[in-house]
């Protein structure tokens, strides 16, 4: 990397194959180095198999195998790499829908040379950001110095992939994780959190007990007692989450309009899958559901939950990668397919259940994940366990109709909330992160799950997910009952989810002002309190690179 | 001059232009893009034509198709082509179905107007070699 942005690598995703050649010719031309895909799943594995092999992602929006937004929404979430968008058609609300989906940028066919010429700002912008983020104040007046008397060169080989880099990038971090010195901003690479089961339903928990429109990431983060968490990590994750749950509340929409429809034709529109789980989702009686969302690369995942689901049990386990530094907004959560249909129709959300998809790699990562749970913490059975309670939890997942996030799950105002969050946001979202496609095939066409939320606990059985390779799909599993248990116990557990536990502390020094002074007001008291993270944590050592993944815990 | 001609009458619109600029050492690039497009195009046209014999008409679908088309049609810079894709999806979205039928013979005729001459652009290409353009800038 001599000289950046020469060798940004891009994955260009587009069914128009004369698109694809000719963005690969600019690209090159651009000293990009580019990789090719015309469908979406390929794409998503690809993105999945070479963790850290892009920079960046530009995919047109429509696409025959899968919505551009949903891919988008993937890509997001679990490897949390801007995205840009390509389309022929500039219609604002398609634009503003891309943008709402955590698109960087909205490019329109045809395509210039100096427009891809830029695209290099994108990943900059994020990679100044998690830095940010990490540093913290303190460290703001390196990053000043970074930012404007590095040299780029060295900067961009910081934020340059190559495995090489990042690994010894972490393991600097690492070391360097006792003196809290942090020397060099640049070689930061970005701390994923791992949003597993538990912090998941916390954080659910927190956001329910709050009211879904009163939510800002302060009140969680301190409602959720988890002192390693940022707000950022939670802004991010409050965003994707009501992403998801716009996304579920449009499905529950569709469905009401169908009234008792089968599902197969809810799903039908989403997933390609059959429409076995919505059987399922009757099961947990809505709330279970609700809680969970199966990241699923692909819908037919959902699809083909399976319906053991009723018990609560998820295959699959989603874990959001969480990226503390992202200030972009919170998308709206995909809507988890909610295990139980409040209304009438069961709702197959369960998406990650299915693991028949692709994701058969993932049992054992997840099982990984689990595992740092499982050392610390006796009390997280749960999570191996492919029993999870679903709560009600799932509160913020909008009501079948109405809004999310609230106990009675009537929120209304979710749809609100999401206009005025994009207006703050607007500079974040261009960074943010693009909601997390993968896992949210909620599609779930169990948006009835929100009603279905007070339920009882369904358990999700996250540890079975067999999703296929991914180690990034987990069902986010929202689990009230598992806050309510042990928020101590938890914290141990959920500690293990971060990814990069060396970065833990730089994440707690990250500079919760930084990014929310746009859009909350509260200042994080909880900046400070970050600080008492000791990294006595066993799991420190414990499997680090699938943490790098940034689970999505559903 | 076919070169004049197949720019100047607005045929191809600036994206052809770009292309033969991004040819640089590869002289096959812009005669690739072409036979992408129309691999992609009459395909898609061929699909439109059965969904316009169908009845009901679903339009939605054939919104689909032609939004797929039009996409085609930018990337080789098919000024009429597109115009044609154009008028065919207000009339789709008017729910005018004879309208769509009616644009839609307008569009394969500009369309398979264009291929010819791309053949006779491409034809004459090789035989002079890359040292024209297409269509300059004025």
């Amino acid at each position: 990397m001599d000289s950046f942005p020469a060798g940004l690598r891009v994955l260009v995703v587009d069914d128009d194959l004369a698109w694809l050649r000719i963005l690969e010719k600019m690209l090159k031309k651009c000293s990009y180095e580019v990789t090719t895909c015309c469908l979406a799943r390929e794409a998503l594995d690809l993105l999945r198999e070479r963790k850290d092999g892009f920079d960046i992602v530009i995919s047109d929006v429509n696409m025959p195998d899968m919505d551009g937004f949903k891919l988008l929404e993937h890509v997001g979430l679990e490897m949390d790499l801007p995205v840009i968008m390509m389309s022929v058609d500039g219609e604002t609300s398609r634009v503003m829908r891309g943008v709402q989906h955590g698109a960087c940028d909205y490019l329109l066919k045809p395509i210039r040379m100096k427009e891809l010429r830029n695209i290099w700002q994108h990943v900059f912008r994020k990679r100044i950001h998690e830095v940010r983020d990490i540093e913290g104040q303190e460290c703001m007046e390196e990053i000043q110095i970074m930012r404007h008397g590095s040299d780029l060169s060295d900067e961009w080989h910081s934020f340059s992939g190559g495995e090489l880099n990042s690994a010894k990038k972490r393991k600097d971090l690492e070391n360097k994780h006792d003196d809290k010195d942090y020397g060099d901003p640049t070689s930061v690479k970005k701390a994923r959190v791992v949003w597993t089961v538990d912090l998941h339903q916390k954080f659910v928990r927190a956001v329910n007990q709050i009211g879904f429109d009163k939510v800002g990431p302060k009140k969680i983060l301190d409602l959720m007692n988890v002192p390693w968490l940022t707000r950022e990590n939670v802004a991010s994750h409050l965003q994707k989450y009501r992403l998801y749950l716009s996304r579920i509340q449009k499905e529950n929409d569709l469905k009401a309009s169908f009234g008792a429809i089968k599902q197969s034709d809810l799903s039908s529109k989403d997933t390609d899958g059959s429409p076995g789980l919505q059987n399922s989702l009757d099961i947990q009686k809505t709330d279970a559901a609700s809680g969970i969302y199966g990241m699923c690369g692909n819908k037919t995942i959902i699809q083909n939950a399976d319906p053991k689901f009723h018990e609560g049990e998820l295959k699959g386990i989603v874990s959001m990668p969480l990226v503390e530094s992202k200030k972009a907004t919170i998308h709206d959560i995909p809507e988890p397919p909610k295990a139980s249909n409040s209304r009438t129709a069961p709702n197959h959300a369960f998406v990650p259940l299915e693991t028949d998809v692709k994701y058969g790699r993932f049992d054992s990562s997840v099982r990984k994940q689990y595992s740092w749970c499982e050392v610390p913490q006796t009390q997280f059975k749960q999570e191996h366990k492919v029993n999870l309670q679903i709560e009600k939890g799932f509160n913020h997942l909008p009501s079948v109709g109405s809004r999310p996030f609230t106990r009675e799950r009537e929120k209304p105002g979710y749809m609100d909330i999401k206009p005025s969050y994009t207006k703050r946001s607007t500079q974040q979202i261009r960074q943010a992160i693009p909601i997390g496609i993968g896992a949210y095939s909620f599609p779930v066409e169990s948006e009835n799950h929100m009603t279905g939320f007070q339920a009882s606990e369904p358990i999700l059985s996250t540890t079975t997910l067999s999703m296929k390779n991914h180690g990034l799909s987990q069902i986010f599993i929202n689990n009230n009952s598992a806050f309510a248990s042990a928020d101590g116990d938890l914290l141990a557990c959920l500690l293990q989810g971060d990814r990069c536990t060396s970065n833990i502390e730089l994440q707690n020094k990250e500079s919760l002002n930084y990014h929310s002074q746009d859009f909350f007001t509260e200042t994080p008291a909880y900046v400070n309190e970050t600080q008492r993270f000791d990294y006595d944590y066993p799991w420190e050592t414990m499997e680090y690179p699938v943490i790098d993944q940034g689970l999505f815990i559903v | 001059m076919l070169h004049e001609n197949i720019c100047e009458k607005g045929f191809l619109d600036e994206q052809f232009v770009q292309l033969e600029e991004l040819q640089d050492d590869d002289p096959n690039f812009v005669e690739e893009i072409a036979t992408l497009f129309y691999r992609d195009s009459s395909r898609l046209i061929s699909n439109i034509e059965q969904a316009l014999e169908k009845s009901p008409l679903d339009f939605s679908k054939l919104d689909n198709y032609m939004h797929q088309l039009k996409g085609s049609t930018t990337s080789i810079g098919a000024r009429r082509v597109k115009n044609e894709c154009t008028q065919f999806t207000d009339y789709c979205n008017a729910g005018n179905g004879e309208g769509c039928k009616r644009t839609f013979q307008q569009l394969k005729k500009e369309h398979s107007t264009l291929k010819k001459k791309l053949e006779a652009y491409f034809q004459l290409a090789r035989q002079i070699g890359p040292v024209e353009t297409a269509c300059r800038p004025k």
